[in-house]
Order: structure tokens, then sequence, then C-alpha cells
């Protein structure tokens, strides 16, 4: 099939024949996908291998790739192709036969690209990072890495704190990257042109706004471990760093690889909307991604059309931090279910809120194909704590959602539920189990002993840039008992729990909140084996304890102190937009239980317009989602 | 029938499954034809019930790893087509890997695929220092057995089964230098099925296989 030879003659195509047939779904690494691209590799000067650090199954439902991996090569001279964490059997088969990670369009070696892209959605994914550059047969160790090697470029939600990753990753790209990944890719064209040496290469880029290249600059430390100040070395490098967005979506993705094998999310996706205005205090995207920004109904309308004819695609998400939010959701749901309900496409709404849905929106997703569950996540049981945590909604508009809900033919509702929130007691626990037992009695009433309750128990992860940054994790002895209280209280017909590890959440907590000595541990993890962090199947816990142990690294100190509103944190060189003095504002709010409104209703001075002003100047005054507020 | 989706046509498609997507599972396969169906923009029928499944069958899973060089599946619409008009709709829809051979019209009434399928002709390509004749000793020796008792999953479940009977015929050639020829026929009803691996393991030949392609379907309507 094959024809164009290879630069190192690797016979891959050979060597896979032999070891796909012993590893699970073998499928995941064939490529040849509809719609995935093999461009002549000759006729491009700038390589793109675009990695998700994870599953196929998980990477290639991330829209965020896919929208990269379209925009490339949609570019002349440019070609991008995609790469997935192979699973541990394949992994110790490649490692067997001394075959390095390649990329699953022209199969060859990562070592041949330009730029290796890595995408980090979340901290997890750390070791998975240093596993596939050792796997590629590239240095793990940003400085190790010469000329001779591709540049290694991260970006993504988690990159929010790069950090712990300063010493693996060369540069990182923050915020939305549809503008700034252009404007690398010709920074680099234009150093192959001028055989640039790579510290060159590097200076260029940190010019570029929202590229964050760590070796440029410098941490001090206090004597009690915490940071004193992060100097830049050179002129070239920007402080603080502010994250790129763009200031209009651009058009939608309508080309999406269809994959063979069954995904995590195996539909087609449209984002619907960018940014969220609600303002959930231990939310981290919603801090991140503003401003809100809307994509125009005929525009997805149009999108979806295409995306339908180009893909076969049987279902449509319509993605959004909060897609009820969406301010013509109705209109836009009756409007698909008219154009495709023949057709049996299904549409669905990821992530809904409750005051959201309305009976309308009810009645047009019953229209809309397959009823196999509605998802609510209330975060917390009472009034109180919801006042913390700033998603205030009443229990009574929760069931009559809950009345609608199975009345209308689905059968399981799915509930998200936090604990271990700033204040929060055992009686706040008690409630979510009352809640959950109160949504199945509905349920009965209506449906009888069909109806099913699914609810999820996470731990609060207090992360940056959000206004919970200042809160330790929870004590685990407390996450303890309120994990056997929940599932002491809910169990029997109906029910099902699920809740994480508190080790895990540590680990969460600890890798989403490091500064640059976690590397070290990072790194010693992996080398004890630690990969696939955020698989409880897979999850290494002594690994990580003994590179801890090893680092000289105390848990306590990344995940479990409490903050002092001044303390300079590790990623307050890294500007969101958000100011770190809205963040501090709404933190002592919480702790007053004050709540705020969307902030599409009235503006609370987040920073976010002061920061991207001149991205806003001459937009339409509706273009964003923030209202109109004196500068 | 809802939403007016009598089915009006059945068609019945000869495909191949080519290298390329010799690794698809059975149900990745039904997805991707299904994703094909819509692209071509063909009015798939649907079955009712709560959750509607569009109205397809092929005739027999490939084992993975294998290709196909001439696989059936029927599938039915809610239109009246032209099977060569269904053929060029389809061409411009199908992945690398996949291509349509055939589409002609079957009896919407006529039983499915599955309870007519009766065998299978596989062709093995084995590379071995061994001579022919070597093979065909073994060859003849299987099947000259009165049993083969052989183990395999089902289910996560170890069973035993006798592969003898689901053999019907082995037979051994000369291809290309170093390389063999194994053609065989086998069972493959809704009473059981063979699989070509398991033969070439009977044989000892499991690693010195290079490919294996199933070249045709026997039906009972073939007869």
């Amino acid at each position: 099939m094959r024809t164009k030879p290879r630069l190192h003659d690797l016979n891959v195509d050979g060597i896979l024949d032999r070891i796909l047939p012993t590893v699970s779904k073998p499928a995941r690494y064939t490529g040849g996908e509809w719609n995935s691209v093999l461009k002549d590799w000759g006729a491009c000067d700038v390589r793109w291998a675009l990695v998700f650090p994870d599953t196929y199954e998980i990477g290639m439902s991330n829209l965020g790739l896919a929208i990269l991996y379209d925009l490339l090569n949609r570019q002349d001279g440019v070609l991008a192709e995609r790469v997935y964490a192979p699973w541990v059997d394949m992994e110790q088969a490649m490692r067997a036969v001394g075959l390095p990670l390649f990329s699953l369009e022209s199969r060859r070696p990562l070592a041949e690209f330009d730029l290796v892209g890595f995408s980090l959605p979340y901290e997890q994914l750390y070791t998975n990072l240093l596993n596939m550059l050792d796997l590629a047969c590239l240095p793990v160790l940003a400085a190790e890495r010469d000329e001779r090697y591709p540049l290694v470029i991260a970006g993504g939600g988690a990159t929010y704190n790069p950090e712990p990753l300063a010493g693996f990753v060369d540069a990182f790209v923050l915020g939305e990257g549809e503008e700034v990944i252009l404007e690398v890719t010709a920074a680099v064209r234009e150093a192959k042109r001028q055989n640039s040496t790579r510290e060159a290469l590097l200076r260029r880029l940190a010019r570029i706004q929202g590229v964050y290249v760590p070796r440029f600059y410098e941490v001090a430390y206090h004597g009690d471990g915490t940071i004193a100040k992060v100097r830049p070395k050179f002129p070239e490098a920007q402080i603080p760093v502010r994250k790129r967005i763009v200031a209009i979506l651009p058009p939608p993705l309508t080309r999406p690889v269809v994959p063979y094998v069954d995904t995590v999310h195996n539909r087609a996706t449209i984002e619907i909307q960018r940014g969220c205005g609600r303002g959930c205090r231990f939310c981290q995207a919603g801090m991140v991604y503003r401003p809100v920004r809307e994509r125009p109904v005929d525009e997805i309308l149009d999108a979806v059309d295409a995306i339908i004819a180009n893909t076969g695609f049987e279902e449509i998400a319509l993605l959004s931090l909060s897609s009820g939010d969406y301010s013509q959701i109705e209109t836009l749901v009756r409007e698909l279910v008219a154009r495709h309900g023949e057709r049996h496409l299904s549409i669905s709404l990821p992530s809904l809120r409750i005051e959201s849905v309305s009976v309308g929106l009810m009645e047009q997703l019953q229209a809309a194909g397959r009823r196999s569950s509605f998802t609510f996540a209330p975060e917390a049981a009472t009034e109180r704590l919801r006042g913390i945590i700033n998603k205030p909604i009443a229990d009574e508009d929760l069931l009559a959602v809950v009345e609608e809900v199975y009345s209308r033919g689905w059968k399981t509702i799915k509930l998200y539920f936090m604990i271990g929130h700033p204040t929060q007691t055992l009686d706040d626990v008690a409630a979510i189990a009352e809640l959950t037992m109160r949504v199945r009695r509905v349920g009965r009433q209506v449906i009888g002993r069909k109806a099913q309750v699914n609810v999820s128990v996470s731990t609060l992860v207090p992360k940056p840039h959000t206004p919970f940054q200042w809160v330790p994790l929870a004590d685990e002895a407390d996450i303890r008992a309120h994990q056997e209280y929940l599932k002491e209280n809910l169990r029997g017909p109906g029910l099902k729990l699920n809740w994480n590890s508190y080790q895990e959440t540590l680990l969460e907590t600890v890798l989403c909140r490091g500064d640059r000595r976690l590397g070290a541990a990072i790194h010693r993890a992996w080398q004890l084996g630690a990969r696939f962090d955020g698989w409880s199947d897979q999850f290494k816990v002594e690994a990580w304890r003994q590179a801890f142990c090893e680092a000289g690294l105390d848990i306590g100190f990344y995940a479990r102190r409490p903050r002092a509103l001044d303390e300079v944190f590790p990623w307050d060189h890294i500007d969101t937009g958000v100011t770190k003095a809205y963040l501090a504002r709404d933190y002592q709010a919480s702790l007053r239980g004050e709540t705020r409104l969307d902030c599409r209703e009235r503006c609370y001075a987040c920073g976010i317009l002061t920061a991207f002003r001149d991205e806003r100047a001459g937009l339409p005054a509706n273009a964003w989602g923030c209202p109109p507020v004196e500068l | 029938m809802i939403n007016g989706q009598t089915p009006r046509q059945r068609l019945r498609i000869t495909f191949a499954k080519g290298e390329a997507l010799k690794y698809i599972s059975h149900l990745d396969l039904a997805r991707t034809w299904e994703r094909v169906f819509r692209r071509a923009g063909l009015s798939v029928a649907y079955s009712q019930g709560f959750n509607p499944r569009p109205r397809f069958q092929i005739a027999a899973a490939l084992p993975v790893g294998v290709t196909g060089g001439a696989e059936q599946l029927d599938v039915w619409l809610i239109e009246l087509l032209v099977p060569e008009d269904v053929l060029s709709r389809l061409r411009p829809s199908l992945p690398s890997g996949l291509e349509v051979l055939d589409v002609r019209e079957a009896d919407l009434r006529a039983a499915s695929l599955q309870s007519q399928m009766r065998a299978a002709d596989y062709r093995a390509v084995i590379y071995s220092p061994e001579s022919v004749e070597a093979i065909r000793i073994r060859v003849q020796a299987l099947l000259e057995a009165p049993a083969l008792p052989r183990r395999r999953q089902h289910k996560g479940a170890w069973q035993t089964y006798d592969l003898r009977p689901l053999v019907q015929s082995v037979v051994v050639e000369r291809g290309q230098v170093g390389e063999h020829i194994l053609t065989m026929r086998l069972q493959a009803s809704p009473e059981g099925a063979g699989r070509p691996d398991a033969v070439l393991d009977a044989l000892g030949l499991s690693l010195a296989t290079q490919a294996i392609e199933r070249t045709s379907l026997h039906f009972e309507f073939d007869k």
C-alpha cells in the first residue's frame, strides 16, 4: 500500500504485522481512518507530530487536537500527523522489537518530525509524556535535546501551570491554539531556512504572545520552600506570559477523522460556545477559558450538515462548558431535529445545568434519538455549601427537572457531586445521600423500578487559577469517612455510586499545583514504572511515594497546606486574563457564602476585558458574553 | 412501521476487506458500514423499538487479521434504487481497504445470509523452508484423523471442541520461492464454524503463516 521510501527505512509495516496480532485492539495502531490526512512528506517543510498522551480511544475524542490537525494540514507546506499512547501491551511489544513510537499517518518515527506537540488536558498524563518521548528514542530532558531532535511543545488545560514539566518541554503554548500554532509554525519554518540554532529558535518563539519557554526563566525560593520570585533571563522572555485567545470563534471543524475502533466519544462534535460565565469557584475551565463566545446558530446548522455528510456519524454533540447556557439552545436543537431527525441523528448535550433545562428543550431532546441517560452536576447538596462554591440551585428545581426527564423516557439520571469543598461537614455529605434518594423516589413514582440513579462523587482538587487555589486538599481521614458514609447510605436497587481513591486525588492535586522542583519526582516516578496515572488499574502509588521520597519533596507542602493570600504561586507568571486579585476577592466572598450571578448578567471585573482590550476592539458589542462596562 | 420506514428494497453487496482494514473487528466493520451508508446518502431502513438500528446484516464475521476477498452483506432501503447507482454512490464513500465489488437485488422475504451460510474458503500464504511434500503429509494426517480436539475461549471460559468435522478440504501447493499456498474449505454455518488459524495451528504452521484471506463464502442458495 505504502510506496514512499522512509528515511530510516525501518520496515514498520512488517514489524507491525508480527506484533499487532498479539496486542489488544490492534486497529488503534493502524491509522488510515476516513478523513485522516497523509500529505506528501517531501513537499512539506514544517512537520508536526500531534500527540495525545493517552489511549487512542480517549485521544480521538478530544476536539482540541482535532481542530489543530485539520488547521495545520490545510496549510501549504505543513503537515500534521497523529500519535497516541500505545497501551501497555503494545508498548511492551514495541520495546521488545525495538520499534520506536511512530505516527499513524506515515508511520514515521517521531524523531523525523520538526515539532512534537503534546496536548495535555489533565495532569495525570505527565508520565505518559515522558514515556512517549522515551519510546520515540528522544531524550526526556529538554536540556539534553539539541538541534538533531524535534522541538517539544505542549499546550492544553493542564499547562496553565506549566512548571512541573518545565524540565521536559521546550516551549508551552498557552491558551487557544488556532492562531498561535500558525505563528509557531512560521517561526520554525524561518529558523529552518536560516539554519538557526535551537537557542535562536526558542528566543524567536519566546517573543510570540502565549509562548512560554521555561528555560528562559529562573525561580527563586524562600527558606520555607515557597516561591520568592520568577525572573526572566532574557529580554525576549515575557513576564507575565499571557494566554492566547481568538476574538471570534473560527469556522468549525467539519472533516474530523472517523475512527474505526469504538472511542470514548464516538460521535461528531461541534463547539457551540467557548467559555462560561457561571463562575463556579472550583472550576478551572470556567476561569481559564473566558471570555464567553457563542457561535451563530446558522453557522452551527450549516456545519452540522457538512459534518454529517463528511463523516456519516450517527450522533452530534453540542459542546460547551455549559451547553444549556447557549442563548438559542432551543432553536438550535429544534432546527437540528427538523433537518436530521428523519435520518436518525442523535443529539447530545454533554453538560447541561439544571436551571438551563426547559420543558421545551426536553421535548426537543426527546425527539432527538437515543435516550440513554441525563446528567446533572449539582456538586453540592446543601444550600449553604452551594453558596460557598457559587453553584446555587434549589432542590425543588432539580426534582422538578428530574420528574420531567423520567417521564419523557429516560431511565437513568447521573448526578455528579464533590466532597472536600471548603467548610464541608458530614451534614453536607448526608444531604448528598438524601437528595439522591429523593431523586430515586421521584423516578420510582414516574416509571417504577426501572428508575436508575448513578452518583459520582469526586473530591475537590483545588486547581490553579481558581478562587479555590488558596484552599488545601481535604484531609484523608475526612474524605474516607465521607466516602464510607455514602457507601453505607447509597446502596440498593436503582442506585450506583462511584468515587475516586484519595491517593489518585492527592496525586492530581500535587501535579496540578507543583513547581519546577516537582519535575524530579515525575522523572523518577516514570523511571519506577508510573504511566497511565489516570487509569486506576495502572496507577502505581508506591512508585510515586518512592519518587517523592527520593526527590526530597513533601507531598503535604504541595497539596495540604493552607495558603496566605499573598503567597506567590508557581503559576502566577501565567496570565489567563483573570486577575489574581479577582480570584482572591471571589475566594473571600466564598467564605462569606456570597454568590455571584452569571457574569453575562453583571460584570464582576475579572480582568478579561482589560487583558484582551485589543482583541475586543472593533468587535460587535455582543460578540462576547461580557455585558457593557466602563473600563 | 413508524415514519413510513417500511423496507422497500433489499440489496446484496459483495465487498472486499483489504490489508488496511484487516485489524478492524467485526463490530467496528459494522459501524463503518453504517457510516458509509450515511455518507453515501442511502436511505437505510431502521428497526423499530426504543433504540432503532439501521437494517443491514453482514454474512459472517472475519477473524481479526484475515482479509476478505468476497464478503457479503444485505442492506434494507426505504427507497427503490438501481443497483448500479448504489454502487456508484457507495464508491466515493468507502475508506481505503474497503471495496464494493457487486450490488444486486435480493428477495425482501428471503432468509438471512447468516442462516444460509454453509462454508467458507480460505487461502493462506506460508513461508517455510519445508517442502510441499512434508506439509502434505501432515495435511493428510489431519484429514485422516477421526477427531481433532482443540480448546478455544468462549465468553472468557475455555471449552473443548472437535475441529475435524469443520474441515471440509485442505490443499497445499507450491507458491513462489520459499512460499506455499494452502487453501481450505471450512464449515461456516449456524451449527458451527472452523477458524483458519486453528487449522494452521493444528498443522504446526502458525508461525510460518504470512497472510490469510477468505476468498469466498458458500450459501445454501448457491447449491
